[in-house]
């Protein structure tokens, strides 16, 4: 009796199990989830948070998941998880000054090649920032999202009072120097935080396509040079003639200097008037201008990448995503509006967005002229030791700039110790 | 059929399933101590041994890590050679460790003792209200209390400035403070600046090392002291600081390895607002020998030579250790 009553019971189930089955088996092909993990830092991260909702309408088989660290601590995870080659994301966010140790570290996928062929997209991207996203080799390892074209802003009202125009900032950086005088003396505000950044400037300016900051093809350092000479120079300037704070950028200092108004410029990317509007200087509304830089220099300032590790799990959604994030034009302008990331896609630079003034630098059409200085930045080559020849250079110039030590051999110094340091 | 095929459990002798179970309790009782004390040796394992024995393998090593563990180099010794001969910042980090370790150490003790005696001696019910706040900065996080610090030093906007520079106005005492605002950040006053916040989280501590041995100091020594006529002083002298010494040895210890490893004061109060931290400010007269070995592996991405900073500064550190167990430590008879 009871086993043929189980057997009843096995017999009235089956077509319902297998139903129940064929259901579930069906549900699961329909949704086949990918879960993409992609690695940000702030504010970048933002531009991910924006595309999700709208990835989404494009790509509803696809998760994403979202892992955000603050910006040193990003970049010390991505080290160690290329190391380990464990808990890696599918996508990671590479920020500029990062690039040139990911990208020659082997540890990333070479978008150049297959299945990617990244850059047949080359002529759509800012010049400039391609190269940057490659390393010696010329493995194309890092996808361009957003670029930083620099800028020198200014406060219009102190200049005024000053007597100072906008073209005696940016005529040469002699008279931008001149300018400073004029300006402490008048209202008693520094013309700029740090001497040190018309050194960065500097450095950067005059240099033609493919050449390296502090590198030459080679690897060997470039640091006893006229150009590093004469950054120095007018860095030492500056300092003497008492027109910078002796500030150092993301200090305390240095935000207190703009609400107090005691900083009247600051030479840095576009994006600084976000952060001027946001929470730097929101009382100074209107005050703040944007020009081009001094002595007809063009530099950029950031710039934030997209890569895949060699051991991710997803490979080719995690490229249909960073090609939705750096390639499509509404993707790149909802950075822009968001985060005040300047798109490096061409065709978004052209965009109505940026004929838009720009209320906090007094109705100003800022972004046209970010573009026109996108447009002139020289693609320079990265190395993986920049930051090693940078902590260097700095370093010596703080000397020469506090302890009055000799430029010359500062710079003879600085020379030996990268080549020591990097040990080539 | 089935009730047949069943069991016979209730007809069977006892003394097979006892004794069977008698022995799975007792073999498990054995093995209990080992599962719960295994929670300890699994964490140590994973996070202590492990990265040990992989920095001393790392230190061998040429390596750059972002390229995976496959770009493993070996060396053999290249690493500790280049440290010891060519490496200026290793030497002179190592320099500006020493000098903020005694300068914050030092002082640390000279306060603690009489503090724990007077603590000690003058509160009654409130001594350990007195206590806890003393101790407070030592719970705190650094990260916290270096951010506080980095704006009290701030050289515009400072409350120590403000302070120093008010004290200038005020008439005969204004000429011994400054005028104008002081840059924590030269070279010339960085060390003190970090010795300072140094000293000022770890005293606390300290005091209470010192606290809770004077109070197991029998209370007949004082008072056959006070009957002989000593005198706060002289009982301090001749009856605290002698029993004290095992306690000395012992918080001496623990301030050289504490301040020989010295990092996160110095790496934030020198960040000047780097979201990647700081180097040690101008001529890197701040830098310590922690911060020098995590600038080599992630600024200059060279975990090998970290590494064999990391083992050189344990040997430092075990030297200076073991000479203080000379000076202070039980002599064995």
């Amino acid at each position: 009796m009871k086993t043929t009553k189980e057997t009843d019971v096995t017999r009235l189930m089956k077509p319902l199990l297998l139903g129940a089955a064929l259901v579930l088996a069906g549900a699961a092909s329909a949704q086949t989830t990918t879960t993409l993990t992609v690695a940000s830092f702030p504010s970048f991260d933002l531009a991910v948070k924006a595309a999700i909702p709208l990835y989404k309408k494009l790509h509803p088989e696809v998760e994403i998941k979202l892992t955000s660290l603050a910006f040193g601590d990003h970049h010390t995870a991505m080290t160690t998880a290329l190391a380990t080659g464990s808990n890696l994301p599918d996508v990671m966010a590479v920020e500029v000054g990062f690039i040139g140790k990911f990208v020659e570290s082997g540890g990333l996928e070479d978008l150049g090649k297959a299945p990617y062929n990244g850059l047949q997209y080359q002529s759509k991207i800012a010049k400039f920032t391609v190269p940057q996203g490659m390393s010696g080799s010329g493995v194309f390892a890092a996808m361009p999202a957003d670029i930083g074209p620099g800028a020198l802003f200014y406060r219009k009202d102190l200049l005024d009072k000053a007597g100072v125009s906008e073209a005696d900032l940016t005529k040469s950086w002699e008279s931008y120097i001149e300018s400073g005088k004029k300006v402490k003396a008048a209202t008693g505000a520094y013309l700029l935080a740090n001497a040190v950044d018309i050194k960065d400037i500097y450095i950067r300016s005059g240099l033609q396509d493919g050449e390296g900051i502090f590198f030459d093809k080679k690897g060997t350092p470039l640091i006893n040079t006229p150009r590093f000479q004469k950054g120095f120079e007018l860095a030492k300037a500056a300092r003497t003639a008492g027109i910078d704070g002796k500030i150092a950028a993301w200090s305390n200092e240095w935000s207190e200097g703009f609400k107090r108004d005691k900083v009247a410029s600051q030479m840095m990317g576009a994006w600084l008037a976000g952060h001027l509007s946001n929470w730097l200087a929101p009382e100074s509304k209107g005050k703040w201008r944007s020009a081009q830089l001094p002595n007809g220099a063009y530099a950029s300032w950031g710039g934030s990448f997209y890569a895949i590790p060699k051991k991710a799990a997803n490979k080719a959604a995690a490229w249909e995503f960073i090609k939705f994030m750096t390639l499509n034009k509404e993707m790149q302008l909802e950075a822009f509006r968001s985060l005040d990331a300047f798109p490096s896609l061409i065709e978004a630079q052209s965009d109505a967005f940026l004929d838009q003034p720009i209320e906090y630098l007094g109705g100003q059409k800022a972004r046209q002229m970010w573009k026109v200085s996108a447009d002139k930045i020289k693609a320079i080559a990265v190395d993986k030791y920049d930051p090693v020849a940078n902590d260097v250079v700095n370093a010596e110039l703080d000397k020469v700039l506090e302890q009055n030590k000799d430029i010359k051999t500062a710079l003879a110094d600085a020379q030996e110790q990268v080549k020591k340091r990097v040990r080539r | 059929m089935q009730a047949m095929s069943e069991p016979p459990l209730t007809t069977a002798p006892p003394v097979v399933p006892a004794s069977a179970a008698r022995k799975r309790r007792r073999s498990f009782r054995d093995v209990a101590p080992y599962v719960f004390i295994s929670p300890f040796f699994i964490l140590f394992l994973v996070f202590g041994l492990f990265p040990l024995l992989f920095s001393i393998w790392m230190s061998f090593h040429r390596w750059e890590p972002a390229a995976g563990l496959e770009a493993m180099q070996w060396v053999g010794l290249e690493n500790y050679l280049y440290v010891l001969t060519n490496d200026d910042g290793f030497r002179k980090s190592l320099y500006n460790t020493v000098w903020m370790a005694v300068v914050s150490g030092v002082p640390q003790h000279l306060v603690a003792l009489p503090l724990a005696f007077f603590l000690h001696t003058a509160f009654g019910r409130w001594r350990n209200a007195v206590v806890g706040a003393y101790f407070l900065p030592f719970i705190t996080s650094t990260v916290a209390i270096s951010l506080v610090f980095t704006s009290l030093f701030s050289r515009d906007y400072g409350v120590i400035n403000a302070a120093l520079t008010g004290m200038s106005h005020v008439p005969v005492l204004g000429w011994i403070f400054p005028s104008q605002n002081i840059d924590w950040a030269q070279p010339a006053y960085i060390k003190w600046m970090v010795s300072s916040v140094v000293w000022w989280r770890y005293v606390g501590f300290n005091t209470v090392l010192y606290l809770s041995a004077i109070q197991t100091i029998p209370k007949d020594l004082f008072e056959a002291a006070t009957m002989d006529g000593a005198k706060a002083w002289q009982q301090f002298r001749y009856v605290t600081l002698p029993m004290l010494k095992p306690m000395v040895f012992f918080a001496v210890t623990l301030t050289i390895i504490g301040n020989l490893q010295l990092f996160e004061e110095p790496f934030i109060l020198t960040s000047g607002g780097s979201p990647t931290g700081g180097n040690g400010g101008i001529d890197q007269a701040g830098k310590t020998a922690a911060m020098h070995m995590y600038t080599t592996a992630f600024v200059d991405n060279d975990f090998g030579t970290a590494s064999s900073i990391a083992w050189l500064l344990f040997m430092v550190i075990a030297l200076v250790t073991w000479a203080n167990n000379r000076l202070l430590g039980e002599k064995k008879a």
